[in-house]
């Protein structure tokens, strides 16, 4: 795999995050490399082997469905780059 | 410096104050500034645990780990100490709550002196990415200390404090506590809590600890597992003294019955002469403590490196969009709609790295290329799994090099992510596969930088592990080494680049 300008732009776009054209020609050389690497792992058969996700093949718990949070707004609010009335604030989405 | 068992020894017979412990990190670490090991430290705080400590030991209603002072990564959260994950993007940020590692160890008496600088996001082996800085390795100032725990391994590697916390998702713990001479410990995946973690990938986050003895990480092992229902991958299971069998009197043999599995994988290419001598020698010495080896074969090891590039961006992608600018940490101070704010913040907040990972995830997520790449490294996962269940079958526990080399010069594979990347070559295994591992100290080179020897085991195999560490370090003392004092620094400069970041 080498990735185009263009795909890391595309890329950056999807991850939300702005490149500059300096930037963009530097990571796509990295990115080049990184997949070198990554791209060895199509050279091993996997036929038939079941995808391990998770270090334990143990079934996740469940609990009683009910509330069990309190209400903790203003404590996680005090974090944030801008609320009001208990709500987030961001620019507007709907003209 | 002495350990966390001896100073426990000498709080409890009053030979000792807390008081006079948290001073004396306190001075340690404020001597100790140009190492750059700490992204905060708070005195006051110190102090008035140390003060509830001594008040604890003089009633005898004193737990553990009483007046033993910690640091904890800056990846854990704690109310009331800023958080910073050493990013930009939470230069800020203070935790409206603990880490359960945090409350545990609190609990068991630990006194909080600060926070350890380490890799952005814990993504780096090398705790160069930090937004406050690179650590520096005390035994060598020129060289890195390893990551992404750098500043935690720093901070009881130069003798400020006796333990500190650390996370290990590639091997951030046991690379630095190899290139810095310290012992380090993850343990099986599940049985810390990842809760107050901030998360990098979710399915190799491990919380572990450092310290200067196979015996002292044994105690805050045990103060540190635990299940905890707020991590839905924590497991039930029953308490653990993780340092049970290490109270049973040394003798000449020890080790008789073990068997030790040698990968032949790990004694070839690319592992440094220096380094493969000294793991030799201390295979001797396992060897004369009664310990047989057998060779054993891990052919699918070889694809552990790429196999963790897949999956560790593709999990970071994923944990790391919750950083947007809208809830918590950095957002842009100029957009025109929504999803500039997104995308500035993210430029602005993230490092190059983090936004290289990010953009690694991104892509082997993405649509068309989900299978080809996330679920083929999930499939070799099983593959090397699978090589350990049978290793594992034939020995007792697993030993070889760390790292497959010392401490490399600051700046050195800065600017090369994959030969930075092949520094985990021997640890990353371990977190795919869920096991337990720790490095321990075992010799140094002509240079006189730190080399780890790496023990892994089989799943919950902790105690065992700890236990063929401490009557190795029975019967040797590179634990016991202790690096030139700090001195102010030729380095200084660092803490002016620092503000002009």
């Amino acid at each position: 795999m080498t990735f185009s300008l263009d795909d890391v732009i595309r890329i950056a776009h999807l991850a939300r995050i702005d490149v500059d054209a300096d930037t963009a020609r530097d990571v796509r050389g990295k990115l080049d490399a990184i997949f070198g690497l990554i791209d060895s792992l199509q050279a091993v058969d996997t036929t038939g082997v079941a995808p391990m996700a998770h270090a334990q093949d143990v079934t996740l718990p469940l609990r009683d469905d009910v509330v069990t949070d309190v209400d903790r707004r203003a404590v996680y609010q005090a974090a944030a780059p801008a609320v009001a009335d208990g709500l987030y604030l961001v620019p507007k989405v709907i003209e | 410096m002495q350990t966390i068992a001896e100073l426990s020894r000498a709080l409890s017979v009053r030979t000792l104050s807390c008081v006079e412990l948290a001073q004396d990190a306190l001075a340690r670490i404020d001597a100790a500034g140009a190492l750059n090991a700490f992204v905060t430290v708070d005195g006051a705080r110190a102090l008035d645990a140390a003060r509830a400590a001594d008040a604890r030991l003089a009633r005898e209603d004193a737990p553990p780990l009483t007046g033993i002072p910690i640091a904890h990564k800056d990846v854990f959260m704690t109310a009331g100490m800023r958080t910073t994950c050493a990013s930009r993007m939470l230069a800020d940020y203070v935790a409206p709550y603990d880490a359960h590692i945090v409350e545990r160890l609190r609990e068991a008496g630990t006194v909080l002196v600060g926070k350890t600088n380490m890799d952005e996001f814990a993504m780096g082996s090398s705790s160069e990415t930090s937004y406050f800085g690179p650590v520096r390795n005390p035994w060598s100032t020129r060289c890195v200390p390893g990551g992404s725990s750098g500043g935690s391994a720093v901070a009881v590697a130069a003798g400020l404090i006796p333990a500190a916390t650390g996370t290990d998702t590639g091997g951030s713990i046991r690379q630095p506590a190899a290139l810095t001479g310290v012992c380090g410990i993850k343990p099986t995946y599940g049985v810390c809590s990842r809760y107050g973690l901030i998360a990098f990938a979710s399915s190799l986050d491990t919380p572990g600890a450092f310290a200067r003895s196979a015996e002292d990480c044994a105690l805050l092992l045990t103060a540190m597992a635990g299940h905890d229902a707020r991590d839905s991958t924590s497991l039930a299971r029953p308490a653990e003294d993780y340092a049970r069998s290490l109270r049973a009197p040394a003798s000449a043999k020890p080790l008789a019955r073990l068997r030790i599995g040698l990968p032949r994988e790990y004694f070839r290419e690319g592992l440094e002469r220096e380094v493969a001598a000294a793991i030799e020698a201390a295979l001797r010495e396992l060897r004369a403590l009664g310990a047989t080896t057998v060779d054993v074969d891990l052919p699918m090891v070889k694809h552990a490196v790429p196999v963790y590039y897949v999956i560790a961006p593709a999990e970071a992608s994923s944990n790391l969009s919750r950083f947007d600018g809208v809830r918590y940490g950095h957002r842009a101070e100029r957009y025109a709609d929504l999803e500039e704010m997104y995308c500035r913040t993210r430029a602005e907040g993230f490092g190059a790295e983090v936004k290289r990972r990010i953009l690694v995830g991104t892509y082997v997520l993405s649509h068309g290329y989900y299978d080809a790449y996330y679920l083929k490294a999930q499939q070799v996962r099983r593959l090397i799994a699978n090589d350990f269940a049978r290793a594992l079958a034939q020995c007792d526990v697993i030993a070889g090099p760390t790292a497959p080399t010392c401490a490399f010069d600051i700046g050195a594979k800065a600017d090369d992510p994959v030969q930075m990347y092949l520094n985990d070559i021997f640890t990353i295994a371990a977190n795919l596969t869920g096991m337990p591992a720790m490095s321990l100290p075992c010799g140094f080179t002509a240079g006189g930088l730190p080399i780890g020897l790496q023990l892994q085991g089989n799943y919950f195999d902790e105690a065992r592990i700890l236990d063929v560490a401490h009557r190795y370090q029975q019967a040797t003392d590179w634990h016991r080494r202790s690096p030139p004092s700090p001195q102010p620094s030729p380095h200084g400069g660092d803490r002016e680049q620092i503000t002009a970041r």
